[in-house]
């Protein structure tokens, strides 16, 4: 059992915060939501639990 | 249009039935002989059971339609005697790959491991199919097939089912105790009952195209996302028997299917395909959409659905005909222990959960393949892609490809049926589980664990060495009882048992090893050959509690 952590994770705050957005700069929304789709599906690699998986998937869609 | 193969016209024969004065009333009647249809006949025949098969044609399929059959069906197939036709005449095959635009990303085997009698499947064309299991059921006493008797008025009765039937010299009428309808994905016979087959309907189509031609292209699916010759659609390449290669192009909702079967649109995406000059005849054309649908029950009272007529997939995943297989191998041996007044008629009511957990499975299954491979959103189809353009070089994302997830037996996790385990074992062979082949020595001769089981209850029993005198009179006694259970020792080295004690001689030691097969522990199997119970000590009163909870009888 393993469920999604909401504690503060990541390392550098700001300098995670900095590079996604850095990231994304000048491209289209097209590419911008391509970009999104391929750091989700990594990251959700990353992560691995199904349960965990389904958590954040409920908790981002809850706020929308 | 085809040129490998010629159909066959089977004679309409008047039956003595059309000229009784009031119905004939037969035990079984199935409706259709497609795959499904033929292959219940037959499993029944081959418990003597009487089965009459109405067909309202009078060939086998016109066109290669099912193509890929998994090593489950194979498996169930050699149990009706029609196995290694099925295998000889078929291409066997392994490997799948997929490409995306012009790079293969993804490869797979689906072969599980080596020494199994069957492969993990063939590819064939259905009329070849459709051909060896006709002979079959001619060849056994006890069941017939009628072509060109089409089933136009269908009224079930408490006890049985009323029929009228239209034949090339008008209507007859007759009666039957049991009734199997396998006519098909749109079924005039559930129409008939007023019932329904609900489901999603997918807004795509397809064409199928199987071609003629010597290729030299190895014996694997080949599964294209995207490809240069037929962009922002997929296709598939796929060999069948007499060198017929099946090729499916995805067409997307709007074009004129009349219009997409022409030969003059069909060559050039073909030759696009091939990339080459080389020679090919198309033998048969076809533009099809799929549902994913199914019965809320295959049971209503003397009448019982089986096939597609039950439920229906998208293709990707080859689950219908293999589903289908798998529907009548759960049916005829609980139809025929009801008949024979051995178990209650609420033993039908499982074939209807068993089946239905499995065909939720297999829709499941399906529906994911086809929400790949045709995404329904915009967000749907970035995240598709995605997936394809980092399976190329990152490992994980190829597990999330998806061109078809194959067909694999149902284990009946949770049926009603099975005995519970009380005891710790390892591997996949739980209760609900099919059996897991393996090489064996029967009398001295290599042979298949496989083509011993079946058509009745067996216990498999591991030992190493003669049971004690006590443990062999129980396992007597299992032979003698009402619902007759068939002891089989499994011994590394060939042991001396009484009259009524089987031996199966496991030189390899592998069924052992895939069985979790301990010195004491024994397997309770159905007439399907799917485990329904396994304890580490054999307790013969445990055993007639498990087989009376496996026929649906109050303990």
């Amino acid at each position: 059992m393993s469920s999604l952590r909401i504690d503060p994770n990541i390392e550098r705050p700001d300098d995670f915060y900095e590079a996604l957005i850095e990231a994304h700069r000048e491209l289209s929304d097209e590419q911008s939501q391509k970009l999104n789709a391929r750091l989700i599906l990594l990251l959700a690699n990353q992560i691995g639990s199904h349960e965990a998986l389904l958590e954040a998937l409920r908790i981002a869609r809850d706020g929308v | 249009m085809l040129s490998t193969y010629q159909n066959p016209v089977f004679d309409y024969v008047r039956s003595p039935d059309q000229d009784a004065a009031s119905p004939m009333r037969r035990p079984v009647i199935v409706i259709g002989a497609g795959p499904v249809g033929m292959a219940a006949a037959i499993d029944l025949a081959q418990q003597q059971v009487p089965v009459i098969v109405l067909d309202d044609d009078n060939t086998v399929s016109v066109g290669s339609r099912a193509v890929c059959y998994a090593k489950r069906s194979l498996e169930i197939l050699d149990r009706l005697g029609c196995g290694s036709r099925a295998v000889d005449k078929g291409i066997t095959w392994n490997v799948g790959k997929v490409f995306f635009g012009d790079k293969q990303v993804y490869s797979f085997n689906l072969l599980p491991e080596a020494e199994h009698k069957r492969p993990a499947f063939i590819n064939l064309q259905q009329y070849y199919l459709e051909e060896y299991l006709l002979e079959r059921l001619k060849a056994l006493p006890g069941a017939e097939v009628r072509w060109k008797n089409k089933v136009v008025d269908v009224r079930p009765q408490a006890d049985g089912v009323e029929l009228t039937i239209e034949t090339p010299e008008g209507p007859y009428r007759l009666a039957c105790d049991w009734l199997i309808v396998a006519d098909g994905a749109r079924s005039p016979v559930r129409g008939m009952l007023g019932l329904e087959s609900r489901g999603q309907v997918f807004k795509d189509r397809f064409l199928i195209a199987d071609v003629v031609m010597k290729a030299e292209f190895p014996t694997e699916r080949w599964f294209w996302f995207d490809p240069p010759f037929h962009r922002n659609q997929s296709a598939l390449l796929h060999r069948q028997a007499d060198d017929v290669w099946r090729i499916d192009f995805q067409l997307g909702w709007d074009v004129d299917p009349e219009e997409e079967k022409k030969p003059e649109k069909v060559i050039p995406r073909i030759k696009a395909m091939l990339g080459d000059d080389r020679p090919f005849e198309l033998e048969w054309v076809s533009v099809y959409t799929f549902q994913c649908r199914r019965m809320d029950r295959f049971r209503h009272g003397r009448v019982i659905f089986a096939g597609d007529s039950a439920h229906q997939v998208s293709p990707f995943g080859a689950r219908g005909a293999n589903g289908g297989f798998q529907d009548t191998d759960n049916l005829a041996w609980k139809l025929a222990l009801v008949m024979q007044g051995k178990a209650p008629e609420r033993l039908l009511d499982s074939y209807d959960v068993e089946r239905g957990y499995a065909t939720d499975e297999n829709i499941r299954n399906s529906t994911r393949s086809t929400d790949f491979i045709t995404p329904k959103s915009k967000v749907s189809r970035i995240f598709r892609d995605a997936v394809l353009e980092l399976s190329e070089h990152h490992p994980f994302a190829r597990a999330l490809v998806n061109s078809g997830r194959l067909s694999m037996p149902a284990t009946l996790h949770e049926s009603l049926l099975n005995t519970p385990d009380a005891d710790a074992f390892d591997g996949r062979l739980v209760p609900g589980a099919p059996a897991c082949d393996a090489p064996i020595e029967l009398e001295g001769r290599d042979g298949w664990l496989i083509d011993r089981l079946g058509g009745r209850f067996q216990l498999l029993v591991f030992s190493d060495a003669v049971p004690d005198a006590a443990t062999l009179d129980g396992l007597q006694t299992l032979g003698g009882m009402p619902i007759a259970v068939e002891p089989l020792v499994v011994s590394p080295q060939p042991l001396a048992l009484p009259a009524g004690v089987a031996n199966v001689v496991d030189r390899k030691g592998l069924v052992a090893a895939r069985w979790d097969g301990q010195p004491g522990t024994a397997y309770l199997l159905r007439p399907d050959q799917h485990v329904t119970a396994r304890w580490r000590e054999l307790d013969v009163k445990r055993v007639r509690a498990a087989l009376a909870r496996a026929t649906a009888q109050e303990v």
